[in-house]
């Protein structure tokens, strides 16, 4: 069930009301019940995965809760008893075990998602490599089923489990709670990737009606759906037209699709969470935010903090930290530095974590060597900007006031912009040579004035297309710039005539406007497939 | 609070009066494609009709009711439409049956062949027309394509939103009234294109009119059996290409229309005792008739209802023979003016 679609929209009212209607104390039913359903009507055979992520989760995270409860009692008896080495070493002991518990968690769940996602792109590559050592005979490719939304909740119940073996959060005792918590379904198919500290009390407290909550919550949802409907899935018809004709739209046209597919990408993200956390909103739910203007980025370090904040703070925590920290990479962080000394030195382990950190998030958006150079290349341009970050000081300190004009802060935003769209477009033609020869070609045939002739109309849009995408991206910058300290629905709260004739025309702009219906290729938010 | 609640009130109504007025503007009038506009003209002409004509487009480019009423004094209407589906037309049947009882009813079987629904043009042309009833919730939900929504068929606007962009100036002009473009469901073509093409049609995978269309031609005849009405199955003169009439179909027919007991006309055999000329009387090089055509073969199968059928020669109701004028007088006129 997209959540474009009228189905979705009726689910939602039904929702709601239960919500609200019900007695409060059987308001976290109404949502897993709600949430079961959404996910059944993705595909019933996908339950059987959200179910064992549930159950292997609740058994790992309720075993490691035991060990912490005997810890604790052990050393509350005894512990006066025991001499600060066997407390130490009793305490370490006892991690040890939650710590096996853990990776028996995370390989049972990472293993299932690995299983799934993983095999025909290891196959595949299998096979080319026996074929490159002249091994006529070919592994088949098994045909597996890939559950809506997997990536997200797996990565989501895992770091809880992780948080649960750091201390950093509780157990949650009840299965069905901890059920809701997998499957919340505003979230599930595209994120954001909350944390068990942050979501999991507020699916089951009560939620009074609250009219602000359910107003702000209302007019998110409405912003979310002119992003999509309006320009994402406007744009993507000139997207689709360049990408499956790649010998035709090459030079400008390569040019244009990193712009177009930006604009497309980011309304269509932006415009999917959007509807996520104004949904949660109007149940009374806060989710985390997932993007901070990122286009508006003046480095790519600061765009990785703006775009997809949570899924970057879940490598962060889980992926990054924990490598940098590991035995392994302290003994090559001493190593470094007995060999380079202690300013390369000291680099060398977290350019090395940083780097699997970016393998592995180029991995977990699909199972494809475009995604994994996407993941590479946006590592080595942080590792090099990192590298250059003295020259960029110097160049400030020479030139203070260039550096603080707003014209150098556009020219470094719309650098990194294009940077991030360039590196982007490999998710486009998803495929690493041909991307590369696209490249090229902007370099050797960029012939501007074609496309803006004709070009742009031989794209499957009009000009009135073009309009309305160039005023729906004027809007969004718009509201961007309007939302930087207080955002827009706070500041209308008060004034309804002014709120209700701007998110009014909102929704006729959006039932006017929006690429939908019959003759529209209904498309599916593209961070549903991850 | 009361002032909340009375804008978000007033701000509703001005949204839902924008969106009706944004509606009407935007679903296709049928100035040009006037095929869209026939089904919806039969409710300002509903009641007292003795022969009910139902079908697809070789019905309502085939009989002229003007004709019937000129030369036998039969009071006649055609409810047909685009592609009309068999369900379309039982649909279509039962709706007709809420506002008047026939006394026969008129089916051309060259739908038959279709099985599943087809277009979703066609659908809107024969659906969007019919007013609000079972019968249209039940038209809707035989016939919806896989990318259609039934929400579509209740607001259309959500369905027809985008001619926003290509909105013309009879868009604005015909907002909330349509131009009349029937005559009691006859739709007039007065060009001429010859037929040239001689050749038969492509051979079909399968023959066999599938379930589905058995199933409301079943439905077709028992509604007429229960209202006492007689029905008729017919197969209009025209053959061409894609609109070939198989023999293996027409047996499917001969054999129906004999197991219960109906009376079935193929007219395909008699064209030259009709008087058709495929020179003149065509406007789409034999695909269907025009003016001329639809008259000579109106008035040949005019007398077989006349006769075989009991139906009575109504001319000396002159409250009816008075609508007839004005209707024969704007049919004579758009005929002596080229349709115009």
């Amino acid at each position: 069930m997209l959540f474009t679609s009228y189905e979705f929209l009726a689910f939602l009212a039904l929702v709601f009301l239960a919500y609200y209607l019900l007695p409060k104390k059987t308001q976290w039913i109404v949502l897993l019940v709600s949430s079961y359903a959404f996910y059944a009507l993705a595909g019933v055979e996908y339950l059987a995965f959200i179910l064992f992520t549930t159950v292997t989760s609740f058994v790992v995270t309720r075993l490691m809760e035991r060990v912490s409860n005997r810890e604790k009692s052990y050393l509350a008896e005894v512990g006066d008893m025991l001499s600060k080495d066997e407390r130490k070493a009793f305490k370490n002991k006892c991690k040890k075990r939650r710590f096996w518990i853990l990776c028996l968690g995370l390989l049972l769940n990472f293993g299932v998602l690995a299983v799934l996602k993983y095999t025909a792109f290891a196959i595949v590559n299998v096979n080319s490599m026996l074929h490159g050592f002249g091994v006529e005979s070919t592994l088949s490719i098994p045909s597996l089923i890939l559950p809506l939304g997997i990536s997200f909740y797996t990565f989501q119940t895992m770091g809880y489990l992780i948080d649960v073996y750091r201390q950093k959060a509780e157990a949650i005792k009840n299965p069905f709670k901890l059920a809701l918590f997998v499957s919340f379904f505003p979230q599930l198919i595209q994120g954001p990737i909350s944390r068990a500290s942050d979501l999991a009390p507020q699916l089951t407290e009560p939620h009074r009606f609250e009219r602000r909550n359910f107003t702000y919550g209302a007019q998110r949802i409405l912003w979310g759906y002119f992003k999509k409907l309006v320009i994402a899935d406007r744009v993507l018809v000139a997207v689709n037209t360049m990408i499956e004709s790649p010998e035709e739209f090459r030079g400008a046209y390569v040019f244009l699709l990193i712009i177009l597919y930006s604009i497309q990408i980011y309304a269509d993200f932006t415009g999917g969470i959007d509807i996520t956390i104004g949904i949660a909103e109007a149940l009374g739910i806060k989710l985390a935010e997932n993007f901070k203007r990122p286009f508006s980025s003046r480095s790519t370090k600061e765009y990785w903090n703006r775009w997809h904040i949570t899924m970057g703070s879940w490598f962060t925590d889980y992926v990054f930290y924990p490598i940098s920290v590991s035995r392994p990479m302290l003994a090559i962080s001493k190593k470094s530095r007995a060999w380079f000394g202690k300013k390369i030195g000291k680099r060398i382990p977290v350019y090395l974590a940083t780097i699997v950190t970016w393998f592995l998030t180029g991995l977990w958006h699909g199972a494809g060597w475009n995604f994994i150079v996407w993941g590479l290349l946006n590592c080595l341009v942080i590792l090099v900007s990192q590298e250059l970050e003295p020259l960029y000081s110097k160049f400030e300190h020479r030139f203070p006031k260039l550096h603080a004009s707003s014209t150098y802060g556009a020219f470094m935003s719309i650098r990194t912009f294009l940077l991030m769209g360039l590196i982007r477009s490999l998710d486009c033609y998803r495929n690493v040579p041909m991307t590369f020869s696209m490249w090229g070609s902007m370099f050797t045939e960029f012939d501007l004035p074609s496309v803006l002739g004709e070009g742009l109309l031989s794209l499957g849009l009009g000009l009135s297309d073009y309009i309305i995408v160039g005023l729906g991206c004027a809007l969004m910058f718009a509201v961007s710039r309007a939302g930087k300290d207080v955002s827009v629905r706070e500041r209308l709260y008060d004034r309804p005539v002014l709120s209700w004739s701007l998110f009014g025309t909102l929704f006729i702009l959006i039932i006017m406007f929006g690429a939908y219906s019959v003759g529209y290729d209904a498309s599916q938010f593209i961070y549903n497939q991850f | 609070m009361k002032k909340r609640i009375f804008v978000a009130v007033s701000a509703i109504l001005v949204i839902c009066v924008l969106l009706t007025f944004l509606g009407a503007l935007v679903i296709p009038k049928y100035t040009d494609n006037k095929e869209g506009a026939l089904v919806g003209e039969y409710y300002a002409e509903a009641g007292g009709h003795d022969v009910l004509f139902i079908g697809d487009c070789e019905v309502y480019e085939s009989i002229v009711p003007a004709v019937l009423w000129e030369k036998y004094g039969i009071n006649s209407y055609v409810r047909g439409s685009a592609q009309q589906l068999v369900w379309q037309s039982y649909y279509l049947l039962e709706d007709t049956l809420r506002y008047e009882k026939p006394k026969a009813v008129v089916y051309n079987v060259m739908a038959l062949k279709y099985g599943e629904p087809q277009r979703e043009e066609y659908n809107r042309m024969t659906i969007d027309g019919m007013k609000w009833s079972s019968s249209k919730v039940g038209a809707i939900n035989a016939s919806m394509t896989e990318e259609e929504s039934f929400v579509e068929y209740v607001f259309p606007l959500l369905r027809f939103h985008s001619r926003i962009t290509a909105l013309t100036a009879d868009d604005l002009k015909y907002a909330f009234e349509t131009p009349k473009v029937s005559h009691n469901g006859y739709l007039m073509q007065t060009g001429i294109v010859p037929r040239t093409d001689f050749s038969e049609g492509f051979s079909e995978d399968d023959y066999i009119f599938s379930e589905n269309a058995i199933k409301y031609l079943d439905m077709m005849r028992e509604k007429c059996e229960d209202n006492g009405i007689e029905f008729i199955l017919m197969k209009a003169p025209t053959n061409l290409w894609r609109y070939w009439w198989h023999d293996e179909w027409e047996t499917q027919v001969v054999e129906y229309a004999d197991k219960y007991d109906l009376k079935y006309y193929n007219f395909i055999p008699l064209e030259k005792e009709i008087g058709i000329d495929w020179n003149t009387d065509t406007y789409d090089k034999g695909a269907h008739l025009n003016v001329y055509g639809a008259e000579k073969f109106t008035e040949y199968f005019g007398a077989i209802l006349a006769d075989e059928f009991s139906l009575p020669d109504r001319r000396a109701d002159t409250a009816l023979s008075e609508a007839w004028d004005v209707r024969l007088e704007k049919y004579y006129y758009e005929r002596n003016n080229g349709g115009k």
